[in-house]
């Protein structure tokens, strides 16, 4: 099995300390790891996914615009045929003033499989890929 | 000198600490009351105007959109406001000098929309604002800041000092604040600031601002100078007496070392944009805790002026002007920041925290930077020592105010 990530900033953030520490920890769990870097704009994102066939894809943005940038990122992904499928994830710190369950929401029914904004983010995030991998590996084997 | 290099150098010789916030948000009315309240606060402050991120990456469009919905922002998008908006938000500030902040690797529309508004201090810098904000090749930084820096005559502050925030030891962030500023200097501007963002020891970081001081003194000596001292810009105490404490030990470190500015962070920076509220109490913390400080002559000699000396004449030696030999620097890994992903910068460094709290190189990479200070000791790169490292600050003042 593949079992690449492709690990991203959003198009107006450019924190990449979370990135170096996602990076990290997915290669711990034994993931192969893109890491595009800061400020990727959604056209970007998307060309590189339709390049690279991620098995996941994982925004991270910590600036405060993640519930804007989120869903413009996820339209552009959504907006290529090959890439109707590929589950994508966000987390960090979303908003300006700490997690808004609502705007959570509105990004999950956006299309995003998962959003991790808060204190749990971490430990979520180690159980849905923990899981995402099982899943897949089930289905490679049936 | 221009009006807010003047108020810093008239505090400086009254003895005082000018202190200033970070601050931005999106609405004119609520950046006017910002202003107003850092004005009126008990301290001795200049005003920030900070520029939110989708301007800062030139995304116009999606600052408008933003305004339009009412969208929260990280900050004031000053290129979308009208001039007329921005001037109605300086109104009768007249004296009060402010600065924009922004974080853009082509400042030229801000450059522009400052002086529109009437402003003439801003800060950043072709490498600070470019490797760690932006994924624009270093050359067109370069570019970008030399026309920015030709048709400006305002007050300029390098963000050198700070690069990715943390773990980058005091040397290389010494020795970029300086080059910036040769930078700005060769580009006709008269006014210029350096800074040192506080790092994970009081005495090394003092050692830093003094090598700072003897390095601006040499290379800067016909240009007007001082140094700003950022509190620290990595991983914030998360409760609100750790966050005071580490805010108010960067005011005493300020002045111990004889700087003539601070720029403050407040109790909300581990969680989210403060409020100007949060802003002013730093601001004031912060005064207090300086009034109560006083200068030291000499520090100990660990070897960041030598450091710092050597990566700048190594600079300096490549062909070409400044934004030249910084290029080439970059491109030989001369200079190379640790942890960071820019595409231009070499990524052979590495840096770790010592015992005795101390940054240093785990791996220097082609830097000239002599084997004796290169300590190979560090602690294996995993995401859970990263992860220690970044918080130690933060544990540490979490930590004595319980
Ligand atoms: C270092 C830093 C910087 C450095 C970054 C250098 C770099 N290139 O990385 C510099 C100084 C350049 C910087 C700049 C800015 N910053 Co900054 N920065 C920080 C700071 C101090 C530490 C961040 C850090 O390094 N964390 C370490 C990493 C490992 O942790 P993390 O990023 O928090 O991520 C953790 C979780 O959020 C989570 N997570 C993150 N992403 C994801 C994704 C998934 C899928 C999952 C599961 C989890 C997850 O896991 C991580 C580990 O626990 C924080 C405040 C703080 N935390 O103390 C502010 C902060 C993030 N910055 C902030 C802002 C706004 C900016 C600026 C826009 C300037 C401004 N207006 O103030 C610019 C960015 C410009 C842009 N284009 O976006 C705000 C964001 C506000 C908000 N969200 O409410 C903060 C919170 C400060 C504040 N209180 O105002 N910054």
């Amino acid at each position: 099995m593949n079992n690449l990530v492709l690990l991203s900033g959003t198009a107006s953030d450019s924190h990449t300390w979370n990135l170096v520490y996602l990076q990290l920890l997915l290669e711990e769990a034994g993931h192969r790891v893109i890491n595009l870097g800061a400020c990727v704009p959604p056209v970007l994102l998307a060309d590189e996914c339709e390049a690279e066939q991620p098995d996941l894809v994982v925004l991270s943005t910590v600036n405060g615009h993640g519930y804007q940038d989120g869903p413009r990122a996820i339209a552009e992904l959504r907006s290529r045929p090959g890439l109707a499928a590929v589950p994508v994830v966000i987390g960090g710190k979303l908003g300006t003033g700490g997690p808004e369950p609502v705007q959570a929401d509105a990004l999950r029914a956006a299309g995003f499989a998962e959003v991790f904004d808060d204190e749990t983010a971490i430990t979520r995030f180690r159980e849905f890929i923990t899981t995402n991998a099982l899943c897949r590996t089930a289905g490679t084997a049936s | 000198m221009t009006g807010f290099a003047d108020a810093v150098a008239r505090a400086a010789a009254a003895g005082r600490l000018v202190v200033q916030p970070r601050m931005g948000m999106a609405s004119p009315l609520e950046m006017r009351a910002g202003l107003l309240a850092v004005r009126g606060a008990g301290a001795t402050t200049v005003g920030t105007l900070t520029v939110d991120s989708y301007t800062r990456v030139g995304d116009h469009r999606a600052a408008l959109t933003a305004l339009h919905d009412g969208a929260r922002l990280n900050g004031y998008p000053i290129v979308s406001h009208h001039p007329d908006t921005t001037r109605a938000v300086l109104d009768g500030l007249t004296g009060f000098p402010v600065q924009v902040r922004h974080g853009s690797a082509d400042p030229r529309a801000i450059f522009g929309a400052l002086a529109a508004a009437g402003l003439d201090a801003t800060e950043g810098g072709p490498v600070s604002y470019c490797l760690p904000y932006s994924r624009k090749p270093l050359r067109d930084s370069v570019e970008h800041w030399t026309e920015a820096c030709e048709n400006f005559s305002g007050h300029l502050e390098t963000f050198g000092g700070c690069m990715m925030g943390q773990l980058c030891p005091p040397g290389l962030l010494v020795a970029l604040s300086v080059l910036e500023a040769v930078f700005f200097r060769f580009h006709g501007v008269r006014s210029v600031s350096l800074s040192y963002a506080q790092q994970t020891n009081a005495d090394q970081d003092a050692e830093a601002i003094r090598a700072l001081r003897v390095l601006a003194a040499r290379f800067l000596s016909d240009v007007d100078w001082h140094v700003v001292v950022y509190a620290y810009m990595g991983v914030f105490p998360r409760t609100r007496a750790g966050a005071r404490l580490l805010n108010d030990n960067a005011a005493r470190l300020a002045v111990r070392a004889g700087a003539e500015r601070l720029i403050v962070k407040t109790v909300a920076e581990a969680h989210r944009i403060p409020t100007v509220a949060e802003n002013v109490d730093a601001l004031e913390s912060a005064a207090e805790a300086a009034a109560q400080a006083e200068p030291e002559q000499s520090f100990a000699d660990t070897g960041v002026l030598a450091e710092a000396t050597a990566l700048v004449e190594a600079v300096l030696e490549l062909p070409g002007d400044p934004g030249e030999a910084l290029l080439a620097a970059f491109r030989r890994g001369l200079l190379d920041v640790p942890y960071c992903l820019h595409p231009d910068n070499a990524g052979h460094t590495r840096s770790h925290i010592d015992d005795t709290g101390r940054l240093r190189w785990s791996s220097a990479g082609a830097m000239p930077i002599p084997r004796s200070s290169v300590d190979r000791s560090g602690p294996a790169p995993d995401s859970a020592s990263l992860l220690t490292a970044l918080h130690r600050v933060a544990h540490l003042h979490d930590a004595r105010t319980h």
